[in-house]
């Protein structure tokens, strides 16, 4: 579906704000797929919601490719295309919540921090910190990290009943290392190259210990218990 | 009045539009987006006679024009399909195919049969599949040994077979005429080409598999020139496929003899291609004053 873009800035570390018009009704932590080309490059990019508002939605991005240079150059009122939302978004608890976000992984978590209230929230950043203004507003307390200093070097997973991460897969997966054996549950966001998004043709499939899942349908968001990653 | 019906082994389809086996699961996603029972007809993903989790590592690469696969042919086997998939897939108001896969020819026979008393309408044979008892070179390479797994799918089957060839074989005409000889009722072609990419940054291949199934417009124009030696060397009914993305596009495999096209990815491209397609199709031949395709197919 054509829509038209309201924003599209840098906002630092390599990533840009975009933010395009309409009505939306979306879940915490699910993607639309965006397109802002006719034919090539043939696929689309999934892109995780950062946040909804009355005006329209946004979406924080990384240009690391021919589809994300192509985002780059979007001025506003330029036409763009998505399709969405897709998938499972993150489970809402409560209790004691840590939100940890790694690079362009803190992207769905702004819209995960307004939906669960008081979550503190981890942020690591590559060399400056980036949307810390944004984030401040909707979490209890906002750590960051930078440079060699990663993300989990300043978490205490003790301190949590949940902790809700999307990130770079060594972030993850130290996150999960860290809460094993313990008390703590967690919902990861997995990024995997998609061409449908929908389900069907099974480019994404992602492992699990009930066997194979789609990253696309059945996630992007998996309880850390589940996932093997 | 453009009249876009058209008859696949004695199958009324609505229109020519097929979607190709692999892109769009058994339907129940893209349903979910447009009505597809405006379609002509999907063909499921492809089946093998016992599960598979399909490949690990990357499965999908972009290309100038195109895109990678190397799903592995992940599915739910004929027995899993059966159980969770047929029920919503048969009851689908549009030409049911199922497409069969195997490693063996014992495989593709048991699947033949067990899907034999079904409710769909076509069976699609992948012969592109790696042949476990001669080295994993696919059945589709050879004619003389594709000629055996057809012939005896033709004797496990009641069902309207269509072969579905590898654009890899040796000689595509050859292939075709032995799928006709052995009692075939059409042929669908082209499959993927075995393609190649490298990560130079890491030196090593994309994909772990080392090659991988390249489709989309990038292999249109070779897909379209097999469709044209085919549909010209055999007599039943051919369905196009290769890197198809407009109507304009499906009107030139129909001029080059097709029957019918199927659309793989340009589904990727955009969800609702498959109505967008029947839509211009429509308005094509409304302008060009083709009342119907038989009037076109296969001009050339």
């Amino acid at each position: 579906m054509e829509y038209r873009v309201l924003e599209n800035k840098y906002v630092g570390e390599g990533m840009y704000f975009l933010k395009v018009a309409g009505d939306f009704d979306v879940k915490m932590g699910q993607f639309f797929m965006l397109r802002a080309w006719d034919n090539f490059p043939i696929l689309s990019r999934p892109i995780s919601i950062y946040d909804v508002d009355k005006e329209g939605i946004s979406f924080l991005y990384k240009v690391v490719g021919r589809g994300t240079e192509k985002f780059e150059k979007l001025r506003k009122d330029d036409k763009i295309n998505l399709e969405g939302p897709y998938g499972n978004g993150y489970e809402k608890v409560e209790g004691r919540v840590a939100l940890v976000g790694g690079g362009v992984g803190i992207a769905p978590l702004y819209l995960v921090a307004k939906e669960i209230k008081n979550c503190d929230c981890y942020l690591g950043f590559r060399e400056e910190p980036i949307m810390l203004e944004d984030f401040k507003e909707v979490v209890k307390d906002l750590k960051y990290s930078t440079g060699n200093e990663f993300v989990t070097d300043i978490l205490d997973v003790d301190k949590y009943d949940y902790i809700l991460a999307c990130g770079p897969t060594p972030m993850m997966k130290k996150v999960l290392e860290m809460t094993e054996g313990t008390k703590t549950r967690v919902q990861v966001s997995l990024e995997n190259h998609m061409a449908c998004g929908i389900g069907a043709c099974l480019v994404c499939t992602c492992k699990t210990k009930s066997g194979n899942k789609k990253t696309c349908k059945d996630g992007p968001v998996f309880w850390g218990e589940d996932v093997i990653i | 009045m453009a009249d876009l019906r058209v008859n696949l082994c004695n199958i009324e389809l609505k229109n020519p539009i097929i979607m190709a086996s692999g892109t769009f699961g058994f339907g129940r996603e893209y349903g979910e987006i447009y009505d597809i029972s405006k379609l002509g007809g999907i063909s499921s993903k492809g089946l093998t006679l016992v599960a598979k989790p399909g490949n690990d590592g990357l499965r999908v690469h972009e290309t100038a024009s195109g895109m990678m696969n190397s799903v592995g042919l992940e599915n739910p086997g004929v027995r899993g399909f059966i159980e969770k998939e047929l029920p919503d897939f048969s009851k689908l108001n549009l030409c049911r195919i199922v497409n069969l896969g195997g490693g063996c020819e014992d495989d593709y026979v048991e699947g033949a049969k067990l899907l034999d008393d079904k409710d769909f309408d076509i069976l699609e044979l992948n012969i592109s599949c790696p042949n476990v008892k001669h080295g994993g070179m696919a059945f589709g390479i050879k004619a003389e040994v594709a000629r055996e797994v057809i012939r005896e799918v033709r004797a496990a089957t009641t069902k309207p077979l269509v072969v579905k060839l590898s654009p890899n074989a040796e000689d595509i005409v050859e292939m075709a005429k032995v799928c006709e000889e052995e009692g075939a009722d059409g042929i669908s072609l082209v499959n993927t080409f075995k393609a190649m990419a490298i990560d130079i940054d890491r030196r090593k291949p994309v994909f772990n598999n080392v090659t991988a199934g390249l489709s989309g417009p990038a292999i249109k124009p070779i897909a379209l020139r097999m469709v044209y030696e085919v549909c010209k060397s055999v007599n039943i009914p051919v369905i196009g496929i290769g890197g198809i993305t407009t109507a304009r596009d499906v009107i030139e495999f129909i001029m080059a003899g097709a029957t019918c096209v199927q659309i793989g990815t340009a589904n990727f491209m955009n969800p609702r291609i498959g109505e967008d397609i029947i839509k211009d199709l429509e308005d094509f031949m409304k302008e060009n004053n083709i009342d119907n395709l038989e009037e076109i197919r296969g001009i050339i």
